[in-house]
């Protein structure tokens, strides 16, 4: 069966190259665009792994990522950050709030790819 | 019995006895159980005053004028009773100032002056010089008259006898001799003499003794007690008449006044006196006892005079015998030759008392005042290479004693002949009664200065020597009398004894008129319009204040200079030993809680003054400053500097005001500082939001070009209707990345001041039709309609087209982008109001909440911000707009309510008509 992954960004064009690169690669794909969406598809669907963007309305990633590492029943669930913002303080503060990972925007395609499935134990 | 020989015998046994007392209270000086230090032997001291004047010649006064010899006794009898004031005052002066002579004292109080103790030794020893005759010839005449006996006779006329042949000149000799052995033995740091102050007390009794004896022997063994001699006076009219105080006295009230006014200055001012019971005194308190035993002795020794006097008259034929000789002639005449030795030692007593003090006095300040101070500033580099000086000191010492003695000798043979004993004495009082202005005036009056002291003293002793010295070598056949007769050179005017005419006073009184007329006078003048140094007015306070201050310190306040330990140890040694230097060096430390020599001593101003203190008290204040000065590199501080020091003390109080006020002006500068830098770091953290947004900004649009742009070249499969959006997406994001940063840019440049502003005129009618087409095309696709409403003419404003047209476009493209598809209606509105145009731009969509009002015009912010739809824009066109309008003095708003659509506004000021540039012909 394939891994689930949730896409949590407010920017649409962006949501749509990663919903098709994530397709293609063979993941199930659902979409949130907003933090408080992002929480409920999480608990509704509990996807294997989350690509979580920190600039959203109504509920930043941070939070979202905080709130989800709280949770015992979801701590399985692999979350990568996915930000604009560069600083190295950003990206301690993720990883410090629990992420399994942080990549900065713009991504290699590649690359991202190989990171999920490195993540998911896929070997593709 | 009175042999020759036995009368020489018994005067050397005598002196004998003096000096072995001398030499006894020395030593139990130097084993520290001093003898003199009582009071009863402090008083006796004092009456040193009473020499072979008061033994033989208040007698011979008395004969002739009767009890007009009193007051040379009321006088110092009065004095003492101010003594109390003034005594006291000149005692305190002289320990804290280790003041060694009249003429230190004076000298130092005058700004340590070295010519003025010069001349105040001077005067003193040439107007001691007939005092010393005066003794010299009682002795000899008595001694001559004693020989006779039994027969009376008088001595003969003074220079028929050869020198050598003569009494006198041996006496002066011996006199010398004995000085020398009394006085010079060793060096005193402070001058005391102690074995010589026990043998005078001891003489004072010796003297007392022996007047009180033939006194007694006179009134009780010739005649039957006072009752009997007074009566049998009376019955002499000549006698009678000199019983009455006034009539029997030359020249009536003035000569009293005037005698007793001189014996007055002659109890403190006399150089013998002022050694006994200024320098010679060890303790403030014995003065207490001195007042009123000194006038005790007075009393005592006064008692028999007039019954002696009196005694001689009747008994002598007259103008037999010298009065002078009374006291040694009645008991000769009735054979008491034990009487009469008793009262010959009696006279020698009382004279060679005199002739000690007087002449060890009158050494002291020859050797520290006169020769010292020339010597150390003629031959000053040869005497500073000598370690020890003491012997120098000392030769000098008995060098003037000699010289004094012979020069009295000198006087005595010269005019010696020319008055009575009482004369003579009272010429040598008139002399020292010129140093009352300038002692009695430096203790009192802060105002004398040197230089007034100096003309004081000169005007007076040249007035003296006038009017006084001069006559008696007249009289005595040394100058021409017709010098005293008719005046110098015949003006009459000038007459010594009648001064600019003042006539019908005996000699004494007109003399003292004249001479403390010209010593105050000058002294006064002088002073009152001289300036003084900084040296006079420093010991001016000192003395005048000296109750005031608190101790010896007071000296060094003003002092300035750098000096070495060593180099004062070295100079005082020179003068007192290493043993006096040591034990002062001791003295110093201990009282500052150290040990010499183990701890170190700082040469500060203290110090130095200490040493010179001390060294003042071997060789005089004025030599004591040479010295200090050679061995100290100081720094003449003066009276400027001195002032300056004492407003320093003054000028901190208003400095450490100032300085209040500055750390208050300090903290309000700080407290700025502090908001300042708030606002800096609020600006950098903004800097750092707007750095740190606009990156994410620029990132957002790059990564879906990036992503579709890897889809695209990884996978060539993917189907043409995805691909094309695909491209869509990548072309419009490019666009959007474009957009936003030129308008980075464009408000970077505006920010930072560096756009290019043009100021040209503009026709805002133009500006909104040529905005109006611009968007004409988009509305028409979305259906909105845009309605202008202008006037027919407006003035121009002066401004940047450009910008104007993007602010409007801006506008105008938010209003589009508001309103809702199909139905949306824009107007614009310009219209001019009070010197300014206004452009309204209204549209009908949903309008805008109070709190997006708030934030549309800051940067990156949009209406909208909440919704789940993302608009598209950058969130920097309202920023940039406010920018623009307010560059051109305008404003930029917004009014609307939520449903009810929102109307932005803008004004523009318009310039006056010359005021605007045309632009260049297109």
């Amino acid at each position: 069966m394939g891994k689930q992954v949730l896409i949590a960004d407010d920017e649409p064009n962006i949501v749509t190259a990663l919903e098709f690169l994530l397709q293609r690669n063979g993941y199930e794909v659902s979409i949130a665009r907003n933090g408080d969406e992002a929480l409920k598809l999480i608990e509704q669907n509990r996807p294997d792994l989350v690509l979580l963007d920190v600039m959203m309305p109504l509920r930043s990633g941070y939070e979202v990522c905080q709130m989800v590492r709280a949770r015992e029943d979801l701590r399985h669930i692999k979350i990568v950050v996915l930000t604009a913002k560069g600083r190295p303080a950003d990206a301690n503060k993720g990883l410090a709030l629990g992420a399994d990972l942080y990549i900065t925007k713009p991504f290699s395609n590649r690359e991202l790819i190989a990171k999920i499935n490195g993540l998911l134990d896929v070997h593709s | 019995m009175l042999q020759g020989w036995v009368i020489v015998l018994t005067s050397f046994a005598y002196l004998g006895l003096l000096f072995a007392i001398a030499f006894y209270a020395d030593q139990r000086a130097d084993a520290g159980r001093s003898i003199i230090a009582s009071p009863y032997v402090y008083s006796l001291s004092l009456a040193v005053y009473a020499t072979a004047w008061t033994f033989y010649g208040s007698v011979g006064r008395a004969a002739s004028d009767g009890v007009g010899f009193l007051p040379i006794y009321i006088g110092p009898t009065l004095m003492i009773a101010l003594w109390w004031v003034v005594m006291r005052k000149i005692l305190r002066i002289s320990k804290q100032n280790r003041i060694t002579s009249l003429a230190d004292f004076i000298a130092s109080r005058y700004g340590k002056s070295a010519l003025l103790g010069g001349v105040v030794t001077v005067i003193a020893v040439i107007g001691i010089l007939p005092y010393i005759s005066l003794q010299l010839k009682a002795i000899s005449s008595s001694f001559t008259i004693v020989l006779q006996y039994p027969q009376i006779i008088m001595p003969g006329k003074v220079d028929a006898v050869p020198v050598l042949q003569d009494t006198a000149f041996w006496v002066a000799l011996i006199l010398a001799a004995f000085t020398i052995a009394f006085g010079t033995r060793h060096l005193d740091a402070a001058e005391h003499h102690e074995g010589m102050v026990a043998a005078i007390a001891f003489e004072s009794l010796v003297k007392l003794l022996a007047f009180l004896a033939v006194g007694a022997f006179v009134t009780f063994g010739i005649y039957n007690g006072f009752g009997d001699l007074f009566g049998r006076a009376a019955g002499d009219p000549k006698l009678n008449a000199m019983m009455t105080p006034l009539d029997g006295v030359a020249g009536g009230y003035a000569s009293w006044v005037w005698l007793t006014i001189l014996s007055m200055m002659a109890i403190m001012f006399l150089p013998r006196q002022f050694q006994v019971t200024v320098i010679e005194n060890v303790n403030e308190k014995h003065l207490n006892k001195a007042i009123w035993l000194f006038p005790l002795y007075m009393l005592a020794i006064n008692i028999f005079v007039l019954p002696i006097a009196f005694g001689g008259l009747l008994h002598f034929p007259e103008g037999t015998v010298d009065a002078d000789t009374f006291v040694l002639t009645l008991p000769m005449s009735e054979k008491q030759e034990l009487l009469a030795l008793l009262v010959f030692i009696g006279g020698l007593s009382a004279a060679t008392g005199m002739v000690i003090v007087e002449t060890i006095a009158l050494s002291t300040m020859v050797c520290n005042d006169l020769v010292m101070p020339v010597l150390l500033r003629l031959q000053r580099l040869r005497l500073n290479e000598r370690s020890d000086l003491t012997g120098l000191l000392l030769g000098i010492r008995r060098g003037a004693i000699v010289g004094i003695l012979l020069l009295g000798y000198l006087y005595f043979r010269l005019a010696g002949e020319a008055y009575a004993l009482v004369s003579i004495g009272l010429i040598s009082f008139a002399a020292v009664a010129q140093f009352a202005p300038v002692v009695l005036g430096g203790i009192f009056w802060k105002g004398g200065t040197r230089l007034g002291a100096l003309a004081g003293l000169s005007a007076g002793f040249a007035v003296w020597l006038y009017t006084l010295l001069l006559p008696a070598l007249a009289r005595s056949d040394w100058l021409p009398i017709r010098f005293i007769e008719d005046g110098p050179f015949g003006i009459a005017l000038l007459k010594p004894l009648e001064l600019f005419g003042l006539t019908g006073l005996d000699q004494i009184t007109h003399a003292m008129i004249w001479s403390m007329l010209a010593n105050i006078g000058a002294y006064l003048a002088v002073s009152v319009w001289g300036t003084r140094s900084a040296d006079e007015h420093r010991q001016a306070s000192l003395f005048v204040d000296v109750f005031g201050q608190a101790g010896e310190a007071g000296g060094a306040r003003f002092w300035r200079g750098t000096a070495s330990v060593p180099d004062l140890y070295n100079v005082l040694a020179r003068f007192l030993g290493s043993a006096g230097a040591d034990s002062a060096f001791n003295d110093y430390a201990g009282a500052r809680g150290l040990t010499w020599p183990s701890d170190p001593l700082i040469a500060d101003a203290d110090f130095v003054h200490f040493v010179e203190v001390q060294l003042a008290g071997a060789i005089g204040a004025a030599s004591a400053r040479i010295m200090i000065a050679s061995v100290v590199k100081e720094e003449a501080l003066t009276l400027d500097e001195v002032r300056a020091i004492v407003d320093e003390a003054s000028q901190v109080v208003a400095y450490s005001h100032r300085l209040e006020q500055k750390s208050r002006e300090l903290e309000a500068a700080t407290t700025e500082l502090r908001a300042a830098n708030e606002r800096l770091k609020e600006l950098d953290r903004l800097k750092d939001e707007f750095v740190s947004t606009v990156t994410h900004e620029l990132r957002t649009p790059l990564t879906s070009i990036r992503a579709f742009s890897e889809i695209l070249r990884e996978d060539p499969n993917v189907d043409a209707a995805q691909r094309r959006k695909f491209l869509e997406i990548i072309t419009k994001e490019t666009e959007r990345l474009t957009r936003l940063i030129n308008q980075v840019l464009d408000l970077s440049k505006i920010e930072s001041g560096k756009a290019d502003w043009q100021e040209l005129r503009v026709d805002m009618r133009e500006v909104i039709s040529d905005t109006v087409s611009a968007m004409d095309q988009l509305c028409q696709e979305r259906g909105i309609q845009i309605e202008t409403r202008v006037p027919e003419r407006v003035p121009p404003v002066s401004g940047d087209v450009d910008r104007i047209i993007q602010v409007m476009l801006n506008l105008l493209s938010n209003a589009v982008k508001f309103c809702e598809a199909g139905r949306g209606r824009i107007e614009i509105a310009l219209s001019e109001r009070g010197g300014r145009l206004r452009v309204d731009v209204r549209d009908n969509g949903p309008g805008i909440s109070a709190e997006d009002q708030a934030i549309i015009f800051d940067k990156f912010r949009q209406a909208g911000d909440t919704l789940t739809n993302k608009p598209q824009g950058t969130g920097l066109g309202l920023h940039i707009c406010r920018h623009i309008i307010a560059h051109h003095g305008g404003e930029l708003w917004v009014e609307s309510r939520p449903g009810a659509g929102a109307c932005f506004s803008f004004t523009l000021p318009i310039q006056p008509a010359d005021a605007i540039v045309l632009p260049a012909a297109a």
